[in-house]
């Protein structure tokens, strides 16, 4: 088994984890509202269990349909599906209705998460990923259904380990010490890189 | 229409905004009160190192004529870049300007050329009316879920008036924003505290007794709005109704602490059926609800019945008609406009429950009729009005007329418009500037002010 696919989701896992709007900044205004560190790093678990539930229903898709659809069809599909969903968050990105604001508990900032990264597609963007390594035995050993459980697991949670690690670093150094002035300049347009990342992975599962 | 980095004009608190570079431009809403030709936006020149320093130096007419404009806003503000949801890449590009009689939405474009913006759609009240029921179209808010329209009745001009939504990228009308209304009946202002997720709204009355001017009885019967209501932002459901009581009338501008961690905000009632008086509220959290306090009380001032109109003389008092209030960015200094007496005030609400009058000046008003350094022939009509303050707080901008069918009521010679400035010490205290008076030109009067890059009635934060 090679390592790069685990690299990638270790790859994703940071770049999911870097987008504000996919948990930290939350937790930093969370801390701030509350005046306690202790509020942003409690946040960042069920940000992270939630974007993890995201993840995991993406890994629950591939397998679930790997049971009885080629994988060719389902590298189709999922490529086709996250085209689409690129040129939804472009077009719709904006105009998702609000439900959680800054009094909501902490299952709700848990929902919030999950439902932000559904919408974004954090989910789908690592189909291109789980394919392979969910979807394929090695030669030596054929796929099993309790063998594809364990790598899928072991996906969602090298995953979300590394989106929390990147997020709960960036939470921090926020809170404590650099501030939110820095949004005014350093907040690039990530949904643009996202809706790129979405098409781009759409296309690798389509052609190759 | 993104960008690539957030607008510059966003601020993530209000602390950062209050080092926002000054503004050259002041957007003013200006209406024909006799309807004959279009309404427009004027641009005002508010750079003192300029040569056309308070002058007006563009103007875009609407496409129609008799819409009253009146307030107006921002198609996207500060809370963009809130956390629950942001869209940081969307541009401070478009006024959003309604026509409180006519009903219409229009949306002009300030980019290419800020001093003549430049109209980019007009949606038309039938299409409002149609997708949201609702017709009369007020404050202009921009939020988490795009724009937020109040809207003051059906389009018969009965209750209920409401709010309703606007996509702020595509400008099209996405629907009524209530879920539960509750009691609420009568609409007027609105805003939220974001930290609470509470939306607050306040009462004027149904289009059809407003628009041929205030009905006597309907106001010495206190059938005008008297009430303030609280809203759960996001369930986007009625939580609390509070009642002034029956004698106070005009629930009007709210003013929430810019800080989203203050649960606490200024309402203004604009009469006391009692003494004629004017006074200012503060709503607070008090356990699990709201609660609401009187904290300022201004007097009527006895004048002479000979030098009031019809609807005054009987009192022998005029009354100071508390018509729009403006809080600054830092939360301290509270402007009230007395369009009636003339005065504009200044008040310290460092501590909200104890404000401390800090600075007062006159100009115009009902019996005054005070003059300005720069205008060009002595008494002046109409009093302070639509109030604006600069993110800064150093600068405050008002004109003075009230709503086209109240006026002459008040001001039976008409209204002459003007724009004026004051400068505010860093610690209190106001006094004109003597080099800004626009003398507004005949056939139009000035109402609500916008600055360029936001203002303190414009924008709505999530970090402290």
């Amino acid at each position: 088994m090679t390592i790069w696919p685990w690299l990638t989701l270790v790859g994703l896992g940071a770049y999911h984890g870097l987008n504000p709007a996919m948990g930290w900044l939350f937790a930093v205004a969370l801390g701030q509202h509350r005046n306690s560190r202790r509020v942003v790093f409690l946040s960042l678990i069920p940000i992270a269990l939630g974007h993890a539930a995201a993840i995991a229903t993406a890994v629950a898709l591939v397998v679930g349909l790997g049971v009885f659809l080629d994988a060719d069809l389902i590298r189709i599909g999922g490529g086709v599906l996250l085209i689409f969903w690129a040129v939804y968050h472009q077009v719709y990105g904006h105009r998702h209705k609000v439900r959680f604001g800054m009094q909501t508990g902490m299952v709700g900032l848990g929902v919030w998460s999950f439902l932000m990264a559904t919408a974004h597609g954090a989910g789908l963007m690592l189909v291109p990923v789980l394919i392979p390594l969910c979807l394929s035995g090695t030669p030596a050993q054929e796929l099993t259904a309790a063998g594809s459980l364990v790598i899928s697991l072991a996906a969602v949670t090298v995953h979300t380990l590394s989106m929390l690690t990147v997020t709960g670093v960036i939470a921090l150094s926020v809170y404590q010490w650099l501030g939110l002035a820095f949004l005014r300049r350093g907040w690039i347009n990530l949904d643009l890189l996202w809706t790129v990342a979405l098409a781009a992975a759409g296309v690798i599962l389509i052609v190759f | 229409m993104a960008t690539w980095t957030p607008d510059p004009s966003f601020y993530p608190s209000p602390r950062m905004a209050m080092k926002a570079p000054q503004e050259k431009l002041a957007y003013v809403a200006a209406f024909d009160p006799d309807r004959k030709k279009p309404d427009a936006i004027a641009v005002v020149d508010v750079d003192p190192a300029s040569g056309s320093y308070g002058s007006i130096v563009g103007q875009t007419d609407m496409p129609g004529a008799g819409d009253e404009l009146h307030h107006f806003g921002w198609n996207a503000c500060s809370s963009c870049l809130c956390p629950n949801a942001p869209h940081p890449h969307s541009e401070r590009r478009y006024l959003v300007v309604p026509g409180l009689r006519s009903s219409r939405l229009h949306f002009l474009d300030i980019k290419p050329d800020p001093k003549h913006p430049k109209i980019v759609k007009t949606i038309e009240a039938e299409e409002i009316a149609e997708k949201t029921g609702y017709s009369r179209l007020h404050t202009i808010h921009c939020g988490p879920e795009g724009i937020y329209v109040s809207a003051l009745g059906n389009p018969e001009g009965d209750g209920p008036g409401g709010i309703f939504l606007v996509d702020h990228e595509t400008f099209e009308v996405r629907g009524r924003w209530e879920v539960e209304r509750g009691p609420q009946e009568l609409a007027y202002d609105f805003w939220w505290h974001l930290g609470f997720d509470t939306m607050v709204t306040s009462e004027w009355g149904t289009p059809k007794t407003f628009e041929g001017g205030l009905i006597p009885e309907v106001l010495l019967g206190a059938k005008y709005g008297r009430r303030i209501h609280f809203w759960d932002l996001h369930k986007r459901k009625h939580l609390q109704e509070i009642d002034l009581g029956d004698k106070y009338q005009l629930v009007f501008e709210l003013r929430p602490a810019h800080d989203p961690t203050k649960a606490y905000g200024f309402v203004g009632v604009v009469i006391s059926l009692e003494d004629l008086s004017s006074s200012i509220w503060t709503w607070y959290r008090e356990g699990n609800k709201w609660a609401i306090k009187k904290v300022i009380d201004i007097p009527a001032e006895p004048a002479d019945p000979d030098q009031l109109p019809p609807l005054l003389k009987g009192f022998k008092a005029v009354p100071p008609l508390v018509t729009d209030i403006d809080l600054s960015m830092d939360d301290r200094f509270l402007y009230v406009s007395c369009w009636g007496t003339g005065d504009m005030h200044q008040y310290d609400v460092s501590d909200p429950f104890n404000p401390k009058l800090t600075g007062k000046v006159r100009i115009g008003g009902i019996v005054s009729k005070a003059t300005h350094p720069g205008a060009a022939n002595g008494a002046l009509n109409g009093g302070p009005q639509m109030v604006e303050i600069s993110r800064d707080g150093r600068r405050i901008y008002f004109t003075n007329s009230l709503y086209g069918a109240v006026d002459p009521q008040f001001y039976p010679e008409g209204i002459d418009g003007w724009m004026v400035k004051l400068d505010a010490g860093e610690n209190g205290g106001i006094e004109f500037d003597p080099k800004f008076f626009v003398d507004w030109p005949k056939g139009h009067r000035p109402h609500q002010v916008r600055l360029e890059g936001g203002d303190c009635s414009s924008d709505s934060y999530c970090y402290p």
